[in-house]
């Protein structure tokens, strides 16, 4: 038996408890406080612009989709984005400056807190942040009244599904720091992976009005998911794959979560 | 202050079959022909040592010889290849929790919080490790006093100057009171104040009985520091022993000069 993979084949690491990985996202929880203003103005900024926009500006052109005016259509699927674009950021560059400018991760890693809590702890914290842009954004959508009133019942399970959705878009984040060489890198994951799935997500238009082929592919990308889920709960607009959008969208948030801190641990701990 | 190393406050090793009882219990470090290898490339190529209780103990050598390599996998951040290495008596590879635990280590790259003040840097620190915040606060004045660094302690880090923030990172590494101290070239970058006022600490640490690991490319501060040295080239030991013994079996005048006989005069980078 060699001693050195007794943990399941992370080579030194031994185990992994969620009481550690705590403690990091505690950490960036308290630099968070110190910039929490900054970060909000940053993070709703663009969504909310959007909203105007797109909503008010552009929506006083179109007709109603699935019979509801534009701005009830759009607002799901932007505080899905929001959270999608929060999540992505602190995972990709506040990331990847704290492992390898600030050198974070080494500095925690050489404490009883191992590699795979540290990253674990930073995915939990993405997706917190996130959360909290995401919150403000449904919180504003309701106080200007653009939510129908029958369906506020179903926000118990919007709260989950972007819970989940928070955690998807930070451990995909966090998978893209661990192939990054630098922060160029996130460029090209920005501006040809998140971009375009934001724009083909079904958040702007139903995806049903483009070709088959494609939107089956937009399907399976993680942002058509939680945008069709939010859209049912929010305005009762039918999704017929939903439970098949509901356990891909799980599937997918355990299995990129697992990778990316597979990942890290055997970029860090060489 | 109290830098007293406490002894394991945690279990004890849950009847591993890999600790060898030995004849010496003051050994803090046994390696015992530890090989790194990165693909092809062989680090560390078959080296064994042991670092004994309360000694500053010296790594030195030229870039690239494997003593980074050597350090990081005492500390737990890089597994053998093979061998065996044992802190504690406890087995790296299976125990690196509790290890880190009764470690501290001060890296060479300044990787302090520079979001966070002088003070929450230890604060924070310090719950990495499960110490109680009241005890937390009472060992950061205690540190921050004996490195002198207790008016700065609300201040951002960029107020402070390199050796300032070189004291806090030493001082950050024995917030947990540990057995070992790992210093990674502690003194570089420093002006000749800084440098001693750094040899001095580390002397009065000794006092208190922490063992101390050392690197640097400073010859003069392990001729100062260390009780033992052992000098690594090319992943291989090609000398050990004590400095002043060594300065005398090669004939020369300092440690420096045996450094440079035994590992040549040409770049290696």
């Amino acid at each position: 038996m060699n001693p050195w993979k007794s943990d399941g084949g992370l080579g030194v690491e031994s185990g992994f408890s969620p009481r550690y990985a705590f403690k990091v996202w505690y950490r960036d929880f308290v630099v968070w406080t110190r910039y929490w203003w900054t970060s909000l103005v940053g993070g709703l900024g663009e969504p909310v612009l959007y909203f105007l926009a797109m909503g008010y500006g552009l929506g006083s052109f179109v007709k109603n989709i699935e019979g509801f005016p534009y701005v009830q259509f759009l607002a799901p699927g932007l505080i899905c984005s929001t959270i999608m674009h929060s999540a992505s950021f602190e995972t990709t560059y506040s990331s990847y400056t704290r492992m390898e400018i600030q050198k974070t991760y080494h500095s925690i890693a050489v404490t009883p807190v191992n590699v795979s809590e540290v990253i674990a702890g930073e995915i939990l914290w993405g997706a917190t942040k996130s959360l909290f842009s995401g919150g403000i954004m449904l919180l504003a959508v309701l106080v200007m009244g653009i939510l129908p009133k029958e369906h506020l019942a179903n926000l118990i399970f919007l709260c989950p599904l972007l819970v989940v959705e928070a955690l998807l878009f930070s451990a995909l984040g966090m998978l893209m720091t661990s192939f990054a060489k630098d922060y160029d890198f996130f460029t090209y994951y920005f501006t040809l992976g998140l971009e375009p799935m934001f724009l083909f997500s079904g958040t702007f238009f139903p995806l049903s009005s483009l070709p088959l082929l494609v939107q089956k592919t937009a399907l399976i990308l993680p942002l058509a998911g939680p945008v069709a889920i939010a859209r049912l709960l929010v305005l009762g607009i039918p999704y017929p794959s939903l439970w098949w959008g509901i356990g891909w969208t799980i599937f997918l948030t355990f299995a990129i979560s697992t990778w990316a801190i597979r990942r890290m641990v055997k970029r860090l701990v060489v | 202050m109290d830098l007293t190393p406490k002894g394991t406050t945690s279990v004890a090793p849950k009847g591993t079959t890999d600790v060898v009882p030995n004849g010496t219990t003051d050994v803090v470090v046994r390696a015992r022909d530890i090989v790194k290898k990165f693909g092809e490339l062989i680090a560390v190529d078959g080296i064994s040592f042991e670092v004994r209780q309360g000694e500053c103990f010296g790594f030195l050598g030229p870039n690239g010889a494997g003593k980074t390599t050597t350090m990081r996998m005492i500390y737990g951040f890089s597994a053998p290849t093979s061998g065996s290495l044992e802190v504690f008596g406890l087995s790296v590879g299976q125990h690196s929790r509790e290890i880190k635990r009764r470690v501290g280590i001060a890296p060479q790259e300044i990787s302090l919080d520079p979001d966070l003040r002088v003070e929450q840097n230890l604060l924070i620190y310090a719950r990495y490790f499960d110490i109680p915040k009241a005890e937390a606060q009472k060992r950061s004045d205690e540190l921050l006093n004996f490195f002198h660094l207790q008016e700065k302690k609300k201040e951002k880090l960029d107020h402070l100057s390199g050796g300032m923030k070189r004291r806090l990172l030493v001082a950050r590494s024995l917030i947990n009171q540990p057995e070992v101290l790992v210093l990674d070239e502690p003194t570089t970058g420093l002006d000749p104040q800084s440098r001693h006022d750094m040899w001095e600490r580390v002397r009065d640490l000794k006092k208190k009985g922490v063992t101390t690991i050392l690197t640097t490319h400073y010859m003069e501060e392990a001729e100062q520091l260390c009780d033992r040295i052992v000098l690594i080239d090319h992943g291989k030991i090609v000398e050990e022993g004590r400095p002043s013994d060594l300065i005398k079996k090669h004939g020369l005048d300092s440690l420096e000069a045996v450094f440079l006989k035994l590992t040549g005069e040409h770049l290696r980078d």
